[in-house]
């Protein structure tokens, strides 16, 4: 069970708090005690060997994953729980939906609507989540479209588009509920190499406007000139985490030291 | 050079040995008399045959209207993670695709046998109302819970597997955009499994119309059982089972072509638009 919060971890200042985060799959255990602090406006960059556990961490964010111990706030809240009277309270769907609509999340499969044209797949969750008029999502969509520069796709359906465009897409979409924190899971790992620069340039206009994100990633030169700080995650724990030039300068650890040999 | 195309010699003389065979069956139907197509012709537009034929038509119709609702309802439960709706699911499963639909039918038009009163109300508590089953349960109830029924627990099979078949990271997209779990499935989901639901569910619809032949046990006048009427008193037991086998065949072709627009129709998304050139993206950069 999630342990309470203390008053120290609700501070207003943080987008994310996670302290002895735990996670099994089966008897499999993924995650075994995450903390990590995100403060607002900051882009924090996830790095670390496939199968450490950073996906199921950042999908945990958003209670796509459901934590078995530790003590997880984002926004504020408590992911999934409610504490009422020295008690956790497990949410209905309804309450973590409510939670989750504050919470922009981008995958590393795109998973658009293949049955929506892109216009479609921007304003579905606007208007059937937030209520906005279809008038007004139709032109946030438009604005959203020309910032991922693909106007000219608004009523194409995603099969037609090639993986970066989709993937703008998805991030569009997202941003269109105006979320204050937007997750992304290894976006790019699923592009053909010419098309991983289109989606990072996305990425780093939204970093410039001051967008909180969570990126797990293995685009070493993004974390390194977006990042404000790297987490290294490793067999289930987070290793080190300090700024990238520390990081990738002068790694404290044996553990990120044979990582960086390794992928740089 | 000049490129000569291989020439399929096997294709004609195949062509040739079947159209000859084919022939001769033709020729065979139209020259023995014993067809009689005279009475064939004389009793396709039969005032009762036509009947006959409506009823067939709203049979197969609510039949398939049931199974539809039911199946789904089923198919819901069966994946529901609540184990009570799950495991009542399994059972509906279990005895209506596991007993003959013959049966079913059977039991059902004797219902009456077994509760000749059915009273609505709690098990040991007050009773809400009651009516007199040989009344309430006639050939018609009887067929329509029948068919309807034992199709929905095919139904529910066929939106089950149409329901597993869209990708998980579509539900988990459309949660992470905050959508209600009704949302989800009805909105990304359903319509989304629609397409591997429908080319089964047309199956099903022209099997219904056959199957609907059934319910001529329980003397219900549908199609068949309107020529069995009329060939029992006649004794022209062919040239009344050729004009029933012609209205099944104009409705399953009719069927068949309804079945064609309407794939096309949830398909759309699969056909690929002529690719334009990415203009914004180079304008972008």
């Amino acid at each position: 069970m999630p342990a309470p919060a203390d008053s120290r971890d609700s501070l207003e200042s943080f987008a994310v708090v996670a302290r002895g985060v735990e996670k099994s799959f089966g008897s499999h255990k993924v995650l075994k005690g995450v903390d990590l602090r995100v403060e607002y406006g900051k882009v924090v960059c996830i790095l670390g060997p496939s199968g450490s556990g950073k996906s199921t961490f950042l999908r945990c964010m958003n209670h796509l994953e459901r934590i078995e111990a530790g003590f997880l706030r984002v926004g504020g809240q408590l992911v999934g729980y409610r504490q009422h009277a020295g008690k956790l309270y497990e949410m209905r769907h309804s309450e973590v939906a409510r939670q989750r609509a504050d919470i922009g999340m981008v995958f590393q499969s795109f998973n658009l609507f293949p049955h929506m044209t892109v216009l479609q797949n921007i304003i579905e969750a606007p208007i059937g989540v937030r209520g906005i008029p279809k008038r007004q999502a139709i032109e946030e969509a438009m604005t959203l479209l020309a910032k991922v520069g693909l106007t000219a796709k608004a009523d194409a359906y995603p099969r037609t588009l090639s993986g970066g465009q989709q993937q703008r897409v998805a991030i569009a979409r997202a941003l269109a509920m105006r979320p204050k924190l937007m997750l992304f899971d290894e976006p790019t790992s699923a592009l053909d190499p010419e098309l991983v620069g289109e989606v990072l340039a996305v990425m780093k206009g939204l970093a410039a406007e001051g967008m909180t994100m969570v990126v797990v990633t293995h685009e070493m030169g993004f974390a390194r000139d977006v990042g404000d700080s790297v987490v290294f995650m490793d067999g289930g724990v987070v290793v080190e985490q300090g700024t990238p030039s520390e990081f990738f300068n002068n790694p404290r650890t044996e553990r990120a030291r044979a990582f960086l040999g390794k992928v740089l | 050079m000049e490129v000569v195309p291989l020439r399929y010699y096997g294709r004609w003389i195949t062509a040739l040995a079947l159209g000859v065979v084919l022939a001769g069956l033709l020729v065979s139907m139209i020259t023995n008399p014993r067809f009689k197509w005279d009475i064939v012709a004389h009793y396709l537009f039969d005032d009762s045959i036509i009947a006959g034929l409506m009823m067939t038509i709203w049979l197969t119709v609510a039949a398939m209207g049931i199974g539809i609702v039911l199946g789904t309802a089923v198919a819901l439960m069966r994946i529901s993670d609540n184990p009570v709706l799950s495991n009542i699911a399994g059972g509906y499963l279990w005895i209506f695709r596991g007993t003959p639909l013959l049966v079913q039918l059977i039991f059902w038009y004797n219902l009456s046998a077994l509760y000749p009163q059915i009273t609505i109300g709690f098990p040991f508590g007050p009773s809400l109302g009651s009516f007199d089953a040989n009344r309430y349960i006639t050939v018609y109830v009887a067929a329509l819970l029948g068919l309807g029924l034992n199709e929905g627990a095919y139904m529910s099979e066929i939106v089950r597997s149409g329901l597993n078949a869209v990708a998980t990271g579509q539900r988990e997209a459309a949660e992470a955009l905050g959508m209600s779990r009704f949302r989800v499935m009805a909105r990304i989901i359903l319509p989304q499994a629609m397409r591997v639901i429908i080319p089964p569910t047309g199956n099903q619809l022209i099997g219904m119309l056959k199957t609907t032949s059934l319910v001529s046990v329980i003397a219900l006048q549908e199609l068949l059982y309107s020529a069995q009427l009329i060939y029992t008193a006649n004794f022209q037991t062919i040239p009344l089972l050729i004009v029933a086998s012609a209205w099944y065949l104009v409705l399953t072709t009719l069927l068949s072509i309804g079945q064609y627009f309407v794939e096309r129709h949830f398909g759309r998304s699969d056909r690929r638009v002529a690719a334009a050139p990415d203009v914004a993206i180079e304008s972008g950069k």
